[in-house]
């Protein structure tokens, strides 16, 4: 067990290292140059030719990409200072330094930093609505399998499912917020959980509903997809051949099976959530990881772009080897090796 | 004489579908007793699976029709509540199944399932006595090392332990009638051997009726003292296991019988196949059910196979040896066609 | 090469023809039909020729230790020095139980493995030394049948598709041919030709097992490796699939390499058989030296074991042979004589040295220290001198090993003689 985390880990920084170097090599040899935008930004655009030259000296465009790749994953390790033109301050990065943001100048990595909690919150109170939803909801039409309820609420759930999430999300806002008004609710945004917890809460509700509900129908599918198949195995016969009550039948040996493949996709969902989710913190109004990243790529700020990027990429790999520890505790024939 | 311990009357499952209604056991009459052990003989779909889980209920309320009777100990079982049946289950009837890997929760310990069992109709047991009790049934299949193997998981069985597991498993409430559907089908033949010496022992041991389902007339003819003989839905033969195996009076059976070789018979005997396929219990065919495969319709005057069913009636072997045929002289044909064909070697000399 | 032509093909089987569709009336055959189609048990060819040759093959699977170096720990000995022989157009049946290495035996044959060791010779060639490439135009020859016709078919492709990728592989015939090619051998195998461009989800399991057999026949090949063809059948039409391989092997000739845990459907169709027992051959012979005549506990036991429907009824029941306990695990089989740990005869040589495989009448070997018939067993081993050991395994310095036990296959002209104590002679 502890052979086969190493190795993951080692595995995953190797990936890490990929996307890393991928997205650099992006931008690098992209179509738009990064120092063009920089230069515009800052002599609020009247870059000459002349200009733009000194920028690129000064952040490395003109040497070549590996030197300059090699000086990024240094200061990742040991911290840099960054100049972006010859007359203007330079900014002390320090380990671990993912850059300074072309845009804003802030350390980008400080500035995740005080993002992640936002997006923190919208991730832990959506996914947590929606699995508290959807499994329930899901086990409770696998019992009830081709019964009416059952097919109402699968094709209730297929319609909510079938509208795009931007425009459910969008729809919901409008409505709550600009309609109805509803008190509470409708002041979205979000504000430290540290200052004010009741605050924080009405800031996200709308956001965690709106997520829930949409999760909600996709995890209900997930779960009452694998509940029907576990209610046809031949050791759920077996257990009602023993005479067990309907309730230990259906939750000690059924449900216990169905949670292995609803828990991967899980994984794989939480992670992207927590990588940032561009519509319902733009929608909201949430000023988080995915947002910043969205911002990032408008404005060409590379060291914004690539910290989202890698940030993502670690994410899901986390989660993806909790996804094998989880499956390894529910299952005993896997044996992580 | 006591009524024996489980009498079936007329029973009939039907599961309603989207293309018609599945008729997959018909009419279907059978009774054991204590210490007795009814064989059930069939191929896939032949009902003998269906008829079986109907005796404990098993069946969806929702999905399955089920008209006749089903008595065990006079107790009526058909249109019993689902609390009655469960106190039945496992308890006084209970059911073992072909892939004991499937059939054993793979995420739990073996005696964890066994104790599981034990404490649903032992509520006043505590955790410990039912961890003994599975111990104790564990070391009474013949697995080595009981008190320590109680905690593995079914994946760290062999097949035939296994298969050990799930009949402890099914004995451990001491029921009175065992329900044995392919018990050893999965197994290789020395393990299939041992098992069946399993269950010949402990059906001595604790005086249970056992039925035992399968499509190995090999496996009917060391087990069971009855036999039944089903094909799409009906019983078509059914006596003394003997009678039926040495005497068989239904086309069908003789099929069976010319389908499989053995490892002894004399190797002229010839391997006869039944030409067709099983039909569908969708919409079987009229008459009898068997007809439209029977090599031996010939001998049966008119279109009476394909228009009448015959009834499951004795046939000229005495009031036990019933058949579902409307051949009039069937043992002499058996006797006479058959059985040179298949048996050489077990033709008297004139 | 032998054509088929739907003349030769479908007339014999049209008796117990099966198609999905219910039969007319008239179409039911009356039992003296059905009779004489059915097979008695095939017969052996004590002259032909073999047309495979397997010398001492060996397949290893290596196993690796867990954690994050990955050293190879020890070895599956799945199949560990097997020698035999497939006579042209005759069949040898290869029985034992899970485990044993028979399936992987009919893999390493047909090359869906690259064996670790031995030779495998057809033709002239030896299958276990080619490269992949290499043997693409052989493997028309050697084809194979599955147990599961329901996995083992694509559900999306059709009968056609399935039946046609053969010769498109091998591009063997103008592709204006094919269709009529592949109809022809629907009907060899007792399909109608209008199941061209059905999808194997429309059939019967029996019919899917027909399907399966019309692609392994599509380039007609010399040698035919059925894998349990019947196991996963029902019983009634277990016997049609049987009928069906035996009029296949009398009118194309083609040779079967039969494997089966079933000791009663490898008797009716193999007129020689090997028993294995953890990747070893233990005793290998004609039908009479197995059946009736055997000589190894394991294949004793093997045949005890069956269920009998005509023994349980005369009463004249055998007893069985209890075997104890499970097969060993071939990462670590036992020392000497495999068999040893669940035999009921072992003593000490068994599980000091490994028994050679001895032949002991004209067509049958046995690998057993104590080889006797049931009851018979001798107690002194009878390997003893060969090996040039004492009574219990311990080197005798007094005798003179013998060097010629390699394991061999086909048979040798001299045997040791076991009931008359001599060197028996053909």
């Amino acid at each position: 067990m502890f052979a086969y985390l190493v190795k993951r880990v080692l595995s995953g920084i190797v990936v890490l290292f990929l996307v890393s170097l991928s997205i650099f090599l992006l931008f690098w040899f992209g179509p738009s140059e990064p120092a063009q935008s920089i230069c515009d930004r800052e002599t609020s655009n009247r870059c000459t030719p002349e200009r733009l030259e000194v920028f690129r000296e000064t952040l490395g465009f003109n040497n070549p990409w590996y030197q300059e790749y090699g000086t990024f994953i240094d200061g990742v390790f040991t911290g840099r200072e960054i100049k972006f033109s010859k007359n203007t301050k330079v900014y002390d990065c320090e380990a671990p330094c993912l850059g300074i943001s072309y845009r804003t100048k802030q350390d980008v990595f400080d500035e995740m930093k005080t993002r992640m909690p936002a997006t923190l919150s919208v991730a832990l109170g959506g996914a947590t609505l929606y699995l508290l939803l959807g499994i329930p909801i899901g086990v409770a039409a696998a019992k009830r399998r081709g019964t009416l309820a059952d097919k109402a609420l699968v094709s209730s759930f297929l319609a909510i499912s079938s509208i795009p999430y931007y425009l459910f999300a969008l729809l919901a806002w409008l409505f709550v917020t600009i309609n109805l008004q509803v008190p509470v609710i409708s002041d979205t945004g979000y504000f430290p959980i540290t200052d004010n917890p009741g605050k924080w809460a009405s800031g996200m509700l709308l956001a965690w509903i709106a997520l829930g509900i949409f999760g909600c129908t996709q995890y209900t599918r997930y779960s009452r997809g694998s509940m029907v198949e576990v209610l046809s195995e031949d050791y759920i016969r077996t257990a009602k051949a023993k005479g067990l009550p309907n309730r230990t039948v259906i939750y000690k040996h059924g449900l216990r099976s169905a949670l292995v493949p609803v828990v991967t996709i899980f994984g794989i969902d939480f992670g992207t959530l927590l990588a940032g989710t561009i519509f319902t913190e733009r929608i909201f109004d949430i000023e988080g990881i995915g947002l910043w990243g969205l911002e990032a790529v408008y404005q060409k700020d590379l060291p914004v772009v690539s910290a989202t990027a890698l940030f993502g990429a670690a994410i899901l790999i986390t989660s993806n080897l909790i996804v094998d520890v989880i499956y390894s505790v529910l299952d005993p024939r896997v044996r992580l090796s | 004489m006591d009524d024996p311990l489980l009498v079936v009357e007329d029973l009939t499952v039907q599961f309603p579908t989207e293309d018609g209604v599945v008729t997959a056991v018909s009419n279907l009459s059978y009774q054991v007793e204590l210490g007795k052990t009814l064989g059930i003989v069939g191929e896939s779909g032949s009902g003998k699976s269906v008829s079986s889980m109907a005796v404990l209920g098993l069946h969806d309320a929702r999905s399955a029709r089920i008209t006749g009777s089903i008595r065990v100990r006079g107790t009526e079982v058909v249109g019993m509540s689902e609390a009655k049946l469960r106190k039945l289950r496992g308890n006084e009837i209970a059911m073992i199944f072909q892939d004991a890997l499937a059939a054993l929760h793979p995420f739990y310990r073996v005696g964890g399932q066994l104790a599981e069992a034990y404490r649903v109709h032992h509520p006043s047991a505590s955790k410990r006595d039912a961890r003994r009790k599975a111990i104790e049934m564990l070391d009474r299949v013949g697995i080595p090392k009981p008190d320590r193997r109680v905690d593995d998981f079914p994946h760290q069985f062999s097949g035939g332990m296994r298969q050990r597991a799930m009949i402890a498993m099914g004995l451990i409430n001491d029921p009175s009638l065992l329900i044995a559907d392919e018990p050893t089908t999965a197994l290789d033949v020395t393990v299939q051997a041992q098992i069946l010496d399993l269950l010949q022992d402990l059906q001595r041991e604790f005086n249970s009726a056992v039925i035992i389902i399968t499509h190995d007339l090999g496996v009917i003819a060391e087990m069971a003292d009855d036999v039944l003989v089903m094909y799409a839905g009906r019983a078509v033969e059914y006596g003394p296991c003997k009678e039926i195996m040495v005497h068989p009076e239904m086309p069908y059976t003789w099929g069976l019988l010319s389908s499989v070789p053995d490892v002894t018979s004399d190797t002229s005997a010839r391997m006869i196949p039944i030409p067709g396929n099983p039909p569908s219990l969708l919409s079987p065919p009229t008459g009898c059910a068997f007809h439209p495969r029977c090599v031996h319709r010939d001998k049966v005057p008119g279109d009476l196979c394909s228009t009448t069913l015959p009834e499951l009636i004795p046939g000229g072997r005495g009031p036990q040896h019933l058949k579902r045929c409307h051949l009039s002289n069937s043992d002499a044909i058996y006797e006479a066609e058959v059985l040179p064909e298949i048996a050489p070697d077990l033709v008297e000399e004139p | 090469m032998a054509s088929m032509s739907p003349e030769q093909g479908s007339g014999d089987m049209a008796a117990y023809q099966a198609t999905d569709t219910p039969e007319p009336e008239s179409d039911v055959p009356s039992f003296a039909d059905v009779a004489e189609h059915g097979h008695a048990a095939s017969e052996l060819d004590p002259d032909a020729e073999p047309v495979l040759t397997v010398e001492n093959l060996r397949m290893y699977f290596p196993v690796r230790s867990p954690g994050l170096i990955r050293r190879k720990i020890g070895d599956v000995q799945a199949v560990d020095g097997i020698s035999f022989e497939v006579p042209k157009g005759g069949s040898l049946g290869l029985v034992g139980e899970s485990g044993c290495g028979k399936s992987t035996t009919g893999r390493l044959i047909t090359r869906l493995y690259k064996p670790t060791g031995g030779s495998m010779q057809f033709e002239g060639v030896d299958l276990a030394k080619l490269s992949n490439r290499e043997l693409k135009p052989l493997r028309r020859n050697v084809q194979m049948i599955f147990q599961d016709p329901y996995t083992s078919l694509n559900p999306r492709q059709t009968v056609g598709a399935i039946v046609s990728a053969p010769l498109q592989v091998h591009n063997i015939l103008p592709r204006n041919q094919i269709k009529r090619r592949v109809q022809e051998l629907l009907e060899v195998v007792g399909l109608s030709p209008e199941h061209y461009n059905r999808y194997p989800n429309e059939f019967s399991g029996g019919q899917r097992q027909r399907i399966g057999i019309a692609r392994a026949l599509t380039l007609n090949p010399k040698l035919l490796v059925a894998d349990e063809p019947v196991s996963a059948l029902d019983v009634s039409i277990q016997a049609q699939v049987i009928n069906l391989l035996q009029d296949i092997q009398q009118e194309f000739g083609v040779a079967f390499l039969f494997i089966a845990h079933d000791l009663a459907v490898v008797r009716h169709f193999c007129p020689e058989v090997a028993v294995m027992y953890l990747g070893k051959i233990v005793e290998i012979g004609d039908r009479d030296s197995i059946y009736s005549n055997a000589h190894h506990p394991y294949t004793q036991a093997l045949l005890s074991a069956v269920p009998d429907v005509k023994q349980a009824v005369t009463g004249e029941r055998r007893e069985r042979i209890r075997l104890t306990g499970d097969v060993p695990s071939p990462i670590d089989p036992p020392s000497g004589c495999r068999f040893r740990t669940r035999c009921p005869i072992a003593q000490e040589i068994c599980a000091r040295h490994e028994p050679p495989l001895l032949q002991i009448g004209k067509r049958h070997k046995v690998a057993c220290h104590f080889p006797g018939r049931l009851g018979e067993h001798p107690r002194e081993p009878f390997t003893a001198r060969l090996l040039g050991v004492d009574a219990e395994g311990q080197p005798d310095p007094g005798s003179s090993p013998a060097t010629d036990l390699v394991e061999q296959p086909g048979y040798a002209d001299t045997w040791f003689d076991l009931d008359a104590k001599t060197i028996g002679r053909a």
